[in-house]
């Protein structure tokens, strides 16, 4: 149970538009595989910031990352996306699903980029995730044309289609009514529960955060606890 | 690199925009139907004036100029070997038209596997009788059957046939603008008067037009034995050999090897139309550029097209990259779509240039100096089409190249931050 999956070390970022603002001082934590990690902290504390970093879209910090060990400095953008397709899932908090896509064609993008599985197995297992999450209705239709609930619980699906080893959620409950977002919390902690999936979400819901297993709390760039 | 992928969702964002794709493919199948039509159309114009001048011009001619001799009596003397003889008023005695031994020439232009064939001949200056006056005119005497083989004698013949020639004796073919002169027609006897002063009846066997107005009006065609009669000459007084080769190109080369070796004149086809062929290559120039402009036009349709549709997906791009597809993909991506683009449009382009040369020549073009033309002349060369797709997927790849740099390169956190 004490595998772990990503390593923050000392990481700080600057931004230089117009004046130097250091906006991450030195930030260090791990997560275990299992996990259901949430960080909370007041806006501007730079919490977005962190988890692109630690998405391995933002490369431009100093410290070092380690997902599943392995150092992400100094390597270079291909791999990266390369690593992002096979070991991380993402949910934001605008949906962003491809809208020129059916449903079912956008869960399967990702998976057919990783060329793990023949097209069939892809879309095989693409169904099976929509089923879990109750959608598998509307797989068919166009991604616009979905309800934000709807996209959500989508774009949870494609953040599995290729089994991550952790699961980043940019407040993906902030655009939901209570209802819906109970329903992600619900989809979240049963993925941590039955299937073991690291989870670390970023959320201002204290309702929300409250239910994860631990709270990593920020404030002007630090972690003040863990 | 999943190619399969990377085409199904270059396909779906095409198709997602299909209207501002068509236009785009649209701009490219214009442009590359009018670069097939005007080549197709400027080609076959070149090849119908070529055909005017070049088809009828031996690519080597044998002759004689008249000049005076090269080595002057005072040459001969050695007292003076050693000085530079200043020589006025030399007259040019002694040199003839005819080519000297011109069988065993000709025996040896039979051997030379370079020469597709010759036709000797001679010319006569005479003056036509038309009641009491005299009209100025030439008679080209010619060997009438290897006249037809190289030089499409019979596309010239307006009526009459061109064995007559041979067969009846002292017969001729007039040029369409002289018969009208002598009133003359086919059947009718007419006569000229030679150099020398006599006058000999001709027995008129066809008619020809070539074209050229200044060589219907004065020149006429008789055999070679009725031309020698006409001179007074004996049976091997030739003036011209004139030789067509298997490759135009070395005409030049060949034409100085064959003034050393036969001791005669000789010119090539280069020199005796250079004008000529500057006329076609400016022709062609001139298409292509226009051409080639039309592609360059319809490049910057694509890549306004192109580079709205990435304003427009920054989103999806952001998307893409988040979930795992690298710079690379997405400039893939975009590519595909660019070249997609250029594809399907160079291909309609191909299609509508082939129909529309095929109506231009279906269009009737009847011109009395051209009697074997009836339509406007296309040329169907196949290269034309090759250039048109090799020139359309280019434009269209540099088009969407720098777009698809661009979109490589959108960073999906300041997108997603943007929201
Ligand atoms: N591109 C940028 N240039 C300059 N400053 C930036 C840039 N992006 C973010 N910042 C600043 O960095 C700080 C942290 O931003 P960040 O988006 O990480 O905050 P956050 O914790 O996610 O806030 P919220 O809860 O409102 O989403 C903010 O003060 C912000 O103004
Ligand atoms: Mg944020």
């Amino acid at each position: 149970m004490s595998e772990i999956i990503l390593e923050a070390q000392h990481i700080s970022k600057s931004f230089h538009d117009p004046v130097t603002i250091k906006v991450l001082n030195d930030i260090s934590f791990t997560i275990n595989k299992g996990e259901f990690v949430s960080i909370t902290g007041k806006s501007g504390c730079g919490k977005s910031t962190l988890l692109y970093i630690l998405s391995t879209m933002d490369t431009d910090y100093e410290g070092d990352l380690l997902i599943d060990k392995q150092s992400m400095k100094n390597k270079k953008e291909a791999d990266l996306a390369r690593l992002r397709n096979e070991k991380i899932g993402f949910v934001f908090q605008f949906h962003y699903l491809l809208n020129e896509f059916s449903v079912l064609q956008n869960v399967m993008l990702p998976g057919l980029k990783l060329n793990k599985y023949s097209e069939q197995e892809v879309e095989h297992r693409a169904m099976e995730h929509l089923k879990t999450l109750d959608i598998q209705k509307l797989y068919s239709k166009k991604a616009n044309q979905l309800s934000g609930g709807e996209k959500q619980r989508v774009a949870i699906a494609r953040a599995l289609i290729n089994d991550p080893y952790i699961i980043m959620g940019d407040e993906p409950t902030g655009n939901l009514d209570k209802k819906n977002s109970e329903i992600v919390f619900e989809i979240f902690k049963q993925l941590c529960d039955e299937h073991n999936q690291t989870l670390m979400i970023v959320t201002h819901d204290q309702s929300f955060s409250k239910k994860t297993n631990r709270i990593i709390e920020m404030e002007d760039g630090k972690i003040i606890s863990q | 690199m999943n190619y399969k992928l990377i085409i199904s969702i270059a396909r779906s964002l095409l198709l997602a925009r299909w209207k501002q794709t068509l236009v785009a493919a649209i701009g490219v199948t214009f442009s590359i139907t009018m670069f097939i039509t005007l080549l197709s159309f400027m080609t076959g114009l070149n090849d119908l004036l070529d055909g005017l001048i070049l088809n009828r011009s031996p690519h080597v001619r044998l002759y004689n100029e008249i000049k005076p001799n090269k080595i002057q009596p005072i040459n001969f003397s050695k007292d003076y070997i050693n000085y530079h003889n200043f020589i006025h008023s030399i007259k040019s005695t002694n040199s003839r038209e005819e080519i000297y031994n011109n069988g065993s020439i000709m025996e040896a232009l039979k051997n030379d596997n370079r020469v597709l064939g010759f036709a000797p001949k001679l010319t006569a200056q005479v003056f036509f009788n038309e009641g009491s006056i005299n009209i100025n005119g030439l008679i080209n005497g010619v060997d009438i059957i290897a006249e037809s083989e190289l030089f499409f004698f019979n596309d010239y013949l307006i009526s009459g046939k061109e064995l007559d020639l041979k067969n009846v004796s002292n017969s001729i073919v007039l040029g369409k603008g002289l018969a009208e002169k002598l009133l003359a027609n086919v059947g009718d006897v007419i006569q000229i008067t030679t150099s020398q002063g006599e006058i000999f009846p001709l027995k008129v066997v066809g008619l020809f037009q070539s074209g050229l107005q200044e060589i219907d009006k004065l020149q006429s065609y008789a055999s070679i034995g009725t031309t020698q009669k006409i001179l007074g000459k004996s049976k091997n007084h030739i003036t011209d050999i004139q030789i067509k080769l298997k490759d135009i190109t070395q005409a030049p080369a060949i034409a100085k090897e064959y003034a050393q070796l036969f001791q005669t004149d000789a010119e090539d086809i280069q020199t005796a139309s250079s004008q000529f062929e500057t006329g076609s290559s400016v022709r062609t120039i001139i298409s292509y550029s226009v051409g080639i402009t039309l592609l360059v036009v319809a490049g910057f349709g694509i890549y306004n097209i192109l580079n709205m549709m990435i304003y427009e997906k920054m989103d999806s791009i952001a998307i893409l990259k988040a979930t795992g597809f690298s710079g690379k993909d997405v400039n893939m991506i975009f590519l595909v779509i660019a070249l997609s683009i250029g594809f399907f449009g160079g291909f309609g382009g191909l299609f509508f240039g082939f129909i529309l040369s095929s109506v231009i020549d279906q269009i009737p073009f009847n011109t009395a100096a051209l009697p074997t033309i009836t339509t406007y002349p296309i040329n169907y060369n196949p290269v034309f089409y090759i250039i048109g797709s090799f020139f359309s997927l280019v434009t269209t790849y540099l088009a969407g190249w720098f777009p698809a740099r661009k979109a490589s390169k959108v960073d999906p956190v300041i997108i997603i931050r943007g929201k």
